[in-house]
């Protein structure tokens, strides 16, 4: 215990606190109303911990004391031992590889007796709290590309492990660390570069690869009309200017086909056709013959998920149809509804009222957060906030996209709302180490 | 270093609110703006459940019932639930085989899923019901007995009156403004059918909530917005049960009608149409096999022969002949014709029974000896009557006065698809003798022969006529519909009195009437008489012409007979016919006899309970119906084995037939044939066949 602050409460950021019950108490009664049986007792079945809804309560409740020692231990331990956590957690991922279970086509599962952990969930911590550490280092001057491409390694690392295991969603989530380092100092540039290749991609799939390729090639075409004063006094634009539209339809011809074609799995490229609302060419399709599919409906099964998800969340209209009222939830219409589409059940209990409610809610979370970002005196600090933040954020953002059928389905859930331990354990941890660091904020970490 | 980049921290802010901003337009747009999501969540999750209420019951004129309802048994099953049921025992209860269970279990998954319960075996045969209820136990996992309202005749009786009840069909639906949907069931014949809207009641809703995997899970709003079902109501009818079982039990093995009807209100208290059937035999198990039978038979056990047979009249027809010619005047009651045993006024004779002796001295007489001369003669008066001038004009006038009888129109009665039968128009005549005819031409018209034709019901209405002297209502079954409110329109027709003819003096439907009397207690209707009681009868013996196998051939004349008693205050009035069986005071007249003693004594003497027996045992059926059948049988028996190969029902039928040996069109070799080479049609049966 630090001496200076006699008290754990002293400097402890409160509002944190409350948002957090808040948060997870409107989670434990979501997932009450997507799993409560009728005729159960529901007294009992919170002190028998059978249902999901008690389970959920049981996890809520370590989480706080995981959350009280975390409080009552000192800030500089985390700063101190943020490499070993990393090094911790990538070992961690390794021995996932020979040690586990295949679970709903994911293998990044570790089964332990009747518990089950995934490391490539839990690893966020490590990796915030070593970018943290990293980015903190005196001897780090991050406007170097060396530092930057080091930072970056930090937080692939992990995610390209999750790739290895099947993991997709969650490997995306290791992205949501260039938040932190955009904030750090990472050039704008590498931003809208990142943007317009996403928007590339987006425009390869929506339109026929001939007109994008025409429109592409007008687009530079024009961009070289424009500029042809500046290209008569430097030729070494127009060089760049063609390097970039053959870049640009390199990705549009070659780059998204392969990606399709070998990187992702047939699932993933129906879920990312469905989100379009398209069907999906039978070449991005792995092990299907067109003399196979020739004359039969194509199917999107990945379209029933989002379907039933946008009705659920549409029937509740404005005020809702009341808990436990919703039709869709009630009677398991929507897959996954109590993990990755809980959002469904507010949405149909509670109508877009509710639902903005929530979602305001994690808007002040966020900002709270970015506010306390921002007081740090440490930079160890600052960073391990924004790391939180973009990692909330980034869960947030796609599970919600997902669920109104704005994204494709990945399966990542919504903090501290969506069923399961390993989840609330570790946002909790994430959250408790920053209201820890952040009672000490007069401190300098390191 | 801290205050190095801080300005970013609001383009993280920026993206923030942006992102939460995209996803509350689409929530906006999902739950605010859009309301197809709302119906489309009640389209999975609610089930609109029609609930059926019980249909009204047929009560007969003691309020006993006729046609009732009660409960049968299907058992279902649910194909995921199977589980450690002994299928082999379960087989057994069912007299199947595995392979039937498994086609079954089949059958159902792909109908109604393996999570929804489908029927397994539909209305269980009592024996088979029993068998299963006390077994149920071992087959709780996956089966159950389900309750199903069915119809019942508990007197076994007036099939062909009530009709039965069967799915609609499309052109029902349309029909109705689409209140049907596929599956529902619905009146298809008789009273079922046109009392549906009384007898069928409101139809309810109950709104059902149904999970992912369409599993009927609890009440909607506990039942908020359910309908509640009204139930059918019930019918009275004028039928007397008693009456018509022994009606029914004479028409045993005969092809003809009987119609029975209370003069006073047009109630219908009898009618049957032979061949008879029961109608318990189209609901239950065997509902299907038995309609098939029923409609493959040719002797037509479905045609309701009361309603739409057409026959001549005979001599039935004298005493309508009579009133026309004594209201148009030609002919007074005291008018004698010198009948010598035949007429004479045309070409060629009409032969009369009787010979001289003045048996046709007056009307009444006439009418007693049922002269044939007489009534030739008093038609040709009747349609070459001066004042008409044109003998077409003078028979239009008599077609009018035939369907003023109700003769050649439809009567209205409240069963479906009655028939007109026929009295040709003067158009009619024109066509076939080309424009020049005379009173000659149909003179046989007069004795109720030529292209005339009634049904036994118009038959028994016209002798309504004569008993109410000059008025009727329309014949009907339906005395009174319970609760019967002002919106009830469908009894209105029933309860108009038709004063048609009553501008006929009584005095000349005395005078008829006494001659029927007298056909009773002298005439040709003495074994119809019934002591203590004045009958009013004539017979009839129609000459009876069919086509069969492109030939017109004279079979044996139909039995007819007209009666109604008492004749100072008649209670009842019946019409029989009874095809091919010879003289009308022979079939016709005991039967109805029998039935008239037994409405107005409500018992029978001891020797008419004989008679009764006589009668029932009698088998009238006409010989070419057998003939028919057979041609019928074998020609389906070929398309069937054109259709599929398979042999089995032509060896059937060749079998049961033949004797010499013939080559099939199988190629087999079998023992033949002495007919079927005249019956079958051999140019389309037997292309190129080697045919030994």
């Amino acid at each position: 215990m630090n001496q200076r602050n006699p008290s754990i409460s002293k400097g402890i950021d409160w509002r944190l606190i409350w948002l957090y019950f808040l948060i997870s108490g409107i989670g434990i009664t979501a997932i009450f109303g997507a799993t409560f049986v009728e005729g159960d007792d529901v007294i009992t079945s919170f002190l028998t911990f059978r249902t999901d809804y008690s389970k959920q309560f049981i996890f809520f409740i370590l989480s706080v004391i995981i959350g009280v020692f975390i409080l009552v231990t000192d800030s500089k331990f985390f700063a101190a031992t943020a490499n070993l956590w990393y090094a911790f957690g990538i070992l961690l991922l390794l021995l996932v590889f020979p040690f586990h279970t295949e679970i709903k086509g994911t293998e990044s599962i570790i089964r332990i007796g009747g518990f089950q952990f995934q490391p490539a969930e839990f690893c966020k911590i490590p990796v915030c709290l070593a970018l943290a550490k990293y980015l903190s280092l005196n001897e780090t001057d991050f406007s170097k590309t060396k530092s930057q491409l080091i930072a970056a390694g930090i937080a692939i690392l992990p995610a390209l492990m999750a790739i290895l295991q099947k993991e997709t969603g969650l490997a995306l989530v290791y992205f949501s660390f260039f938040l932190v380092m955009y904030r750090e100092g990472l050039p704008s540039l590498i931003l809208v570069i990142g943007f317009s290749v996403a928007a590339l991609v987006v425009l390869t799939l929506l339109l026929e690869k001939n007109t994008l390729a025409i429109i592409l090639t007008v687009f530079a075409g024009l961009t070289v009309y424009n500029m042809r004063r500046q290209i008569r006094r430097n030729k070494g634009i127009l060089i760049n200017i063609i390097l970039i539209w053959a870049l640009c339809v390199g990705i549009q011809r070659f780059g998204v086909p392969f990606i399709f074609k070998s990187v992702l799995q047939n699932h993933q490229v129906e879920r990312i056709y469905s989100t379009i609302g398209k069907e999906v060419p039978i070449e991005y399709l792995k092990g299907i013959e067109e003399s196979d599919m020739a004359g039969k409906p194509r199917l999107n099964t990945a379209d029933y998920n989002v379907k039933q998800s946008k009705i659920a969340i549409g029937s509740g209209r404005l005020l809702g149809r009341g808990l436990l009222k919703g039709t869709q939830t009630r009677y398991d219409f929507v897959p996954e509804q109590r993990t990755d589409f809980i959002f469904c059940t507010i949405g149909e209990g509670f109508g877009f009222v509710g639902s903005m409610v929530l979602i305001l809610v994690y808007l002040s979370l966020l900002f709270l957060i970015i506010t306390i970002a921002e007081r740090q005196r440490s930079t160890f600090s600052r960073v391990y906030a924004y790391g939180v933040a973009g990692v909330l954020f980034f869960h947030i953002g796609i599970n919600l996209a997902m669920t109104i059928g704005l994204a494709p389905v990945i399966g990542i859930p919504l903090p501290f709302v969506s069923y399961g331990g390993t989840s609330l354990v570790t946002f909790s941890i994430l959250l408790f180490i920053l209201v820890r660091l952040d009672a000490d904020r007069q401190m300098v970490i390191r | 270093m801290s205050v190095f980049n801080q300005s970013r921290s609001y383009i993280v802010r920026l993206i923030f609110i942006l992102t939460f901003i995209i996803i509350s337009i689409q929530l906006f747009n999902l739950q605010v703006l859009s309301s197809k999501y709302k119906q489309l969540a009640l389209d999975n999750a609610v089930f609109p459940k029609r609930v059926f209420p019980p249909r009204g019951i047929i009560y007969d004129r003691l309020n006993r019932p006729i046609l009732n309802n009660t409960i049968m048994f299907d058992l279902m099953v649910t194909p995921t639930q199977i589980r450690g049921v002994d299928t082999s025992y379960l087989c057994r209860l069912l007299e199947i085989d595995t392979a039937e269970f498994k086609k079954r279990v089949v059958t159902s998954i792909i109908r109604n899923g393996r999570y929804r319960p489908s029927v397994f075996e539909g209305l269980l045969s009592p024996a088979k019901h029993a068998r299963l209820e006390e077994n149920m136990w071992r087959f709780s996992n996956g089966f159950y007995l389900q309750e199903r309202p069915v119809r019942t005749y508990p007197y076994n009786v007036a099939a062909q009156i009530l009709g039965y009840i069967g799915e609609v069909d499309s052109g029902i639906i349309a029909r109705s403004n689409n209140y049907y949907i596929p599956g529902d069931y619905v009146g298809r014949n008789g009273l079922e059918s046109f009392y549906e809207e009384i007898l069928r009641g409101q139809r309810g809703i109950q709104y059902l909530i149904k999970d992912n995997k369409n599993r009927l899970v609890g009440r909607y709003e506990n039942g908020e917005f359910d309908t509640a079902a009204v139930a059918g109501r019930n019918l009275r009818t004028y039928i007397d049960v008693e009456l018509q079982q022994l009606a029914e039990k004479m028409m045993a093995n005969k092809v003809g009608a009987i119609v029975a009807i209370e003069p006073k209100t047009g109630g219908i208290l009898a009618m049957v149409s032979g061949p008879n059937f029961n109608p318990n035999d189209l609901t239950g198990s065997d509902k299907q096999k038995n309609f098939a039978r029923l409609q493959l038979d040719v002797s037509a056990p479905l045609l309701n022969r009361a309603i739409k047979g057409q026959y001549p009249p005979g001599s039935t027809f004298k005493p309508i002949g009579a009133l026309v010619a004594l209201e148009e005047g030609v002919i007074t009651p005291s008018f004698g014709y010198p009948c010598s045993g035949a007429y004479y006024g045309c070409n060629r004779p009409v032969r009369c029974t009787h010979a001289g002796g003045g048996h046709a001295a007056n009307l009444r007489l006439s009418i007693a000896n049922s002269c044939n001369a007489y009534y030739t003669h008093i038609f040709r008066l009747t349609i070459d009557n001066p004042k008409y001038r044109n003998v077409k004009v003078g028979y239009a006038k008599w077609k009018d006065y035939m369907n003023a009888f109700g003769l050649g129109t439809r009567l209205g009665i409240d069963l479906p698809s009655e028939d007109k039968a026929n009295i040709p128009d003067t158009n009619r005549y024109n066509t076939v003798y080309r424009g020049s005819w005379s009173s000659c031409t149909n003179l046989t018209l007069g004795i109720g022969q030529d292209m005339m034709t009634t049904t036994p019901l118009q038959l028994a209405n016209a002798i309504c006529i004569i008993a109410n002297k000059g008025y009727y209502y329309t014949p009907h079954f339906v005395k009174k519909i319970d609760d019967e409110t002002e919106e009830d329109t469908i009894m209105n027709p029933f309860r108009v009195k038709n004063e048609i003819l009553t501008h006929i003096p009584d005095a000349a439907f005395e005078e008829v009437i006494s001659g029927m009397q007298d056909v009773v207690e002298r005439g040709t209707a003495r074994s119809a008489a019934i002591p203590g009681i004045n009958v009013a009868a004539k017979t009839g013996t129609a000459e009876n012409y069919r086509i069969i196998e492109r030939k017109r051939v004279q079979l044996k004349d139909n039995s007819v007979f007209v009666c109604f008693a008492p004749r100072e205050n008649p209670k009842i009035a019946i019409a029989v016919i009874v095809e091919n069986a010879g003289y009308g005071g022979t079939w016709a007249g005991p039967i109805s006899s029998i039935l008239m003693e037994k409405f107005l004594n409500d018992t029978l003497r001891p020797e008419r309970v004989k008679k009764v027996e006589e009668i029932a045992n009698a088998n009238l059926m006409p010989s070419y119906l057998k003939r028919l059948q057979y041609i019928e049988d074998s020609i389906r028996a070929f398309k069937w084995y054109e259709m599929t190969s398979d042999s089995s029902y032509i060896k059937n039928y060749v079998m049961k037939h033949t004797s010499i040996p013939v080559s099939l069109p199988t190629g087999e070799q079998w023992p033949p044939v002495f007919e079927w080479e005249a019956i079958l049609p051999k140019e389309k049966y037997f292309k190129n066949q080697p045919f030994t």
